[in-house]
C-alpha cells in the first residue's frame, strides 16, 4: 500500500490540526475574515476541520469603511454559506468614538486604525484567539512567526519573546489579558493558496480576475477610482485590465495590469511573477520594516 | 529563526533557517524537530570539526533521518578527492555513535562556483553521485513515517446536536502513525476502553482509511467516555502507559535552570499532565559527545538524560520509534514559557 497524500493534502491536514488546537485550547477563539483569498480559504479549513457541526468560533471582519462593494457582497454570501456567525468591528465606529483620528492628505489610508479597530475588537469580545490567514511566505517579519503567536496585554508582538515550536506542539497558555494569534497557514506559500483554490472550486470574489477599471498610478501601486481615491493633481485616472492580488482597504490595496480572468491563467501568472503580493500594498512600502512595526504595534 | 520556502518542479522545500553556534543549540533542535533532512556543511580545508559534532548530534538526537554532508569550498583543495575521501572516512568513524541518522550521503560541492550545486560539476569527474538539488529533489521520505504502529491522539471531540446528525459523536484528531480502517478493533489509553470504529471522516465525507498526517473525525460502535488528551490505538499494539519518563532533553530557557524535584506541565501529543523532575542523569557535552556527570545543572541550551514522574499515565512510545508520541515539551507553570524539549527513550 501507498499511504500517502499529497502536498496540498499535507498543508490541508496541518491547518486542519491548527484550527482544531485554537479551538481545544482557547476559550473564545475568532477567525479574523478580510474577504480575502486567504482568509477565505481559513474559513473553508475551518468548515471542515468541525464537520458534520458548525465553526465552533465566529468570523470577524474588520471593517474599514473602505472596501470595495463586491467585498461586501461576496463576504455576506460566503459567510451565510457557511453557516458561520459574522462579527463586525467598525473602523469608522472607532473614528466616531475619537478612538483614532483619520489621516489627511493624499495616501490617507485607514489600513494603519485598523489595529485600534482590531484589537477595541478583541477587548470588547473577549477573545483569547485570533485566526489569521498570515503565511511565512508572504513577508520577511512573517517568516519569523509562529503557528501560535503570543501577544501580551497590549496585544503586541515581541519577535524576540515567541516561544519556541516543535514537532505539532503548541503551547497556548497565558495569563490573564494576553491572547494569542494563530496563523494555521503559517506553511502555505502564495502558490498553495491558489491550487487549492483551484483544487476545491472555491469561490471568490470578482476582484481577483481581471476586468476592466478605472485606475490612478500612484508611487508603484495603480489604485482603483472609487469614492475614496480620487485623481490628484498631476494624476489621470486611466482605464486599464486589471485584478487585485490582495483585497484590502481600496485606498491602499493596488492592482496589477492583468489578463488573467480565470484561476488557470492567475496560477500560470503566480507561477511566473517576481513581484511578491505584497508589492502592490502600498501599507507596506512606506518603510523597509513596515510590516515588523505594525506587527508590534498588534496588526494581524 | 525563520522559515524560507522554495519549490522545483518535483519537489516542495522549507528550509528552517537557524544558527550554528551553540548559544543558538536551542533554535537547531526547534528546526530539527520537524525537518525530514539536514545539511551539514564541512569545510574541504578543516575537515570534522566542534561543529560538525554538533550539528550531527542533534540531528540524530532529533531523529532527522536523512543527512547530507556537503564537503564544501571544494575549489580551495583543488577539487582533490583526496581531501573528500578523508574527511568521508572521517565523519564515518565519528556517526558510527549516533544512532538515528538512518542515511548519509557525501557530496563534494563549490557553493562559491556551483559546482555540484544545482548542475553535476565537471570539476570532480571522480565523482559518480547526484548534485546536492537533484539528491534534495529525489532521496526517499516515504518510508520515514510510522505506518506500523497506530496512534490517534483525540483533540477534539465533535457534537453536532443538530436534526440530521443528532447523535453524531465524532473523535477529532490527526494520525500520528499506523493505519486505522473502519471496522477495526480499537484500545483508548489510558482507559484501556475497547471498541470498534464505526466510520472513519475526511473532508465532509466517509473514507476507507486514514493514516498519518491524515487529520479525520472516527466514529466508535460503542458510546464510551473519551476526551481530549486520550490515545486511540489497537489491542494488539499498544503504546506504553506509564507515570516513569526516562528521557533526552534540551533546556531552552534563559531565565532558570532546570529544577531537580522541580514541578513542570507537561504536553504530549494532545495531553497535558504535571510532571516532576526526579533526577538528572547527565549531561552531554555536545562539541564531543562525552558525558557530563560532575555539573548537572541544566542551563539553556544544555541537553543531557533526565527521569521525570508525571501525575497521571501518559500513553507513549520511544521518540526513537515514533516521533509524534515519543516527543515533550516541558511548560514553566509560573511564566507559561516553553522551557524543555523533551524525547521519551
Amino acid at each position: 500500500m501507498n499511504y500517502t497524500i499529497d502536498q496540498l493534502a499535507q498543508l490541508e491536514a496541518e491547518a486542519i490540526y491548527v484550527l482544531r488546537e485554537t479551538a481545544a485550547q482557547f476559550e473564545n477563539p475568532a477567525l479574523l475574515f478580510s474577504g480575502g483569498k486567504d482568509s477565505i480559504v481559513m474559513a473553508w479549513l475551518a468548515r471542515k476541520a468541525f464537520w458534520p457541526a458548525k465553526i465552533p468560533f465566529p468570523l470577524v471582519h474588520i471593517d474599514t469603511g473602505h472596501n470595495f462593494p463586491e467585498t461586501m457582497t461576496y463576504r455576506d454570501s460566503f459567510v451565510e454559506n457557511l453557516g458561520a456567525r459574522l462579527i463586525v468591528g467598525s473602523v469608522q465606529a472607532s473614528i466616531d468614538a475619537g478612538r483614532v483620528r483619520e489621516e489627511t492628505g493624499p495616501d490617507a489610508s485607514r489600513n494603519m486604525l485598523q489595529t485600534v479597530t482590531l484589537l477595541d475588537t478583541v477587548e470588547e469580545h473577549q477573545y483569547d484567539a485570533a485566526l489569521g490567514g498570515g503565511r511565512r511566505d508572504e513577508e520577511k517579519a512573517r517568516a519569523k512567526e509562529r503557528f501560535f503567536s503570543a501577544r501580551d496585554e497590549f496585544g503586541q508582538w515581541d519577535p524576540k519573546n515567541q516561544r519556541p515550536e516543535l514537532w505539532n506542539i503548541f503551547n497556548g497558555r497565558k495569563h490573564h489579558g494576553e491572547h494569542f494569534r494563530v496563523f494555521p497557514l503559517s506553511n502555505w506559500t502564495e502558490m498553495d493558496i491558489w491550487m487549492y483554490i483551484q483544487r476545491e472550486e472555491i469561490e471568490l470574489p470578482n476582484l481577483y480576475f481581471s476586468h476592466k477599471r478605472n485606475v490612478i498610478k500612484r508611487g508603484n501601486a495603480l489604485l482603483a477610482e472609487c469614492k475614496y481615491v480620487s485623481p490628484q493633481p498631476g494624476e489621470l485616472a486611466e482605464e486599464k485590465v486589471v485584478r487585485f492580488r490582495t483585497i484590502g482597504d481600496a485606498t491602499c490595496t493596488g492592482a496589477v495590469e492583468s489578463d488573467a480572468d480565470t484561476l488557470d491563467k492567475i496560477i500560470q501568472e503566480v507561477a511566473t511573477a517576481r513581484q511578491t503580493e505584497r508589492g502592490t500594498r502600498a501599507d507596506d512600502q512606506r518603510s523597509e520594516t513596515a510590516m515588523e512595526d505594525r506587527k508590534k504595534e498588534g496588526y494581524f | 529563526m525563520a522559515y524560507r520556502y522554495f519549490a522545483t518542479p518535483r519537489r516542495k522545500f522549507i528550509i528552517a533557517d537557524t544558527p550554528g553556534h551553540i548559544q543558538y543549540t536551542r533554535n537547531m533542535v526547534t528546526g530539527a524537530s520537524t525537518a525530514n533532512l539536514a545539511i551539514i556543511l564541512i569545510d574541504a580545508r578543516h575537515g570534522v570539526i566542534e561543529q560538525t559534532c554538533r550539528h550531527s548530534f542533534i540531528a540524530s538526537l532529533l531523529r532527522i533521518q536523512h543527512v547530507v554532508i556537503a564537503v564544501n569550498k571544494m575549489d580551495l583543495v583543488d577539487y582533490s578527492e583526496e581531501a573528500y575521501l578523508k574527511i568521508v572516512d572521517q565523519f564515518k568513524q565519528f556517526s558510527s555513535r549516533l544512532r538515528n541518522i538512518v542515511d548519509v550521503s557525501f557530496i563534494p560541492i563549490s557553493a562559491l562556483n556551483g559546482d555540484n550545486v544545482v548542475d553535476k560539476s565537471d570539476k570532480m569527474p571522480w565523482y559518480q553521485g547526484p548534485s546536492l538539488l537533484y539528491h534534495l529533489e529525489t532521496v526517499y521520505i516515504g518510508s520515514d513515517r510510522n505506518h506500523v504502529d497506530a496512534r490517534f491522539p483525540v483533540q477534539w471531540v465533535i457534537r453536532p446536536h443538530s436534526d440530521e446528525y443528532h447523535d453524531f459523536r465524532g473523535y477529532a484528531g490527526r494520525v500520528s502513525s499506523g493505519v486505522f480502517k473502519p471496522g477495526d478493533d480499537i484500545v483508548v489509553q489510558p482507559s484501556g476502553f475497547t471498541s470498534k470504529i464505526k466510520a472513519i471522516y475526511a473532508d465532509e465525507k466517509e473514507v476507507d482509511e486514514a493514516f498519518s498526517p491524515m487529520s479525520v473525525a472516527i466514529r466508535l460502535e460503542d458510546e464510551i467516555d473519551i476526551s481530549r488528551g486520550d490515545l486511540i490505538a489497537k489491542p494488539n499494539n499498544p503504546p506504553e502507559s506509564t507515570q516513569d519518563i526516562e528521557a533526552m532533553i534540551c533546556w531552552f530557557s534563559a531565565e532558570a535552570p532546570l529544577a531537580v524535584r522541580g514541578k513542570y506541565v507537561l504536553r504530549h501529543t494532545t495531553n497535558e499532565v504535571k510532571a516532576m523532575v526526579k533526577e538528572v542523569k547527565y549531561k552531554m557535552n555536545i562539541n564531543n559527545l562525552h558525558k557530563i556527570e560532575d555539573d548537572l545543572t541544566f542551563q539553556l541550551n544544555d541537553i543531557g538524560r533526565i527521569s521525570l514522574r508525571t501525575s497521571k499515565p501518559i500513553a507513549s512510545d520511544p521518540y526513537q520509534n515514533n516521533r509524534a508520541t515519543g516527543s515533550f515539551v516541558l511548560i514553566d507553570e509560573q511564566t507559561n514559557q516553553t522551557v524543555a524539549a523533551g524525547m521519551i527513550l
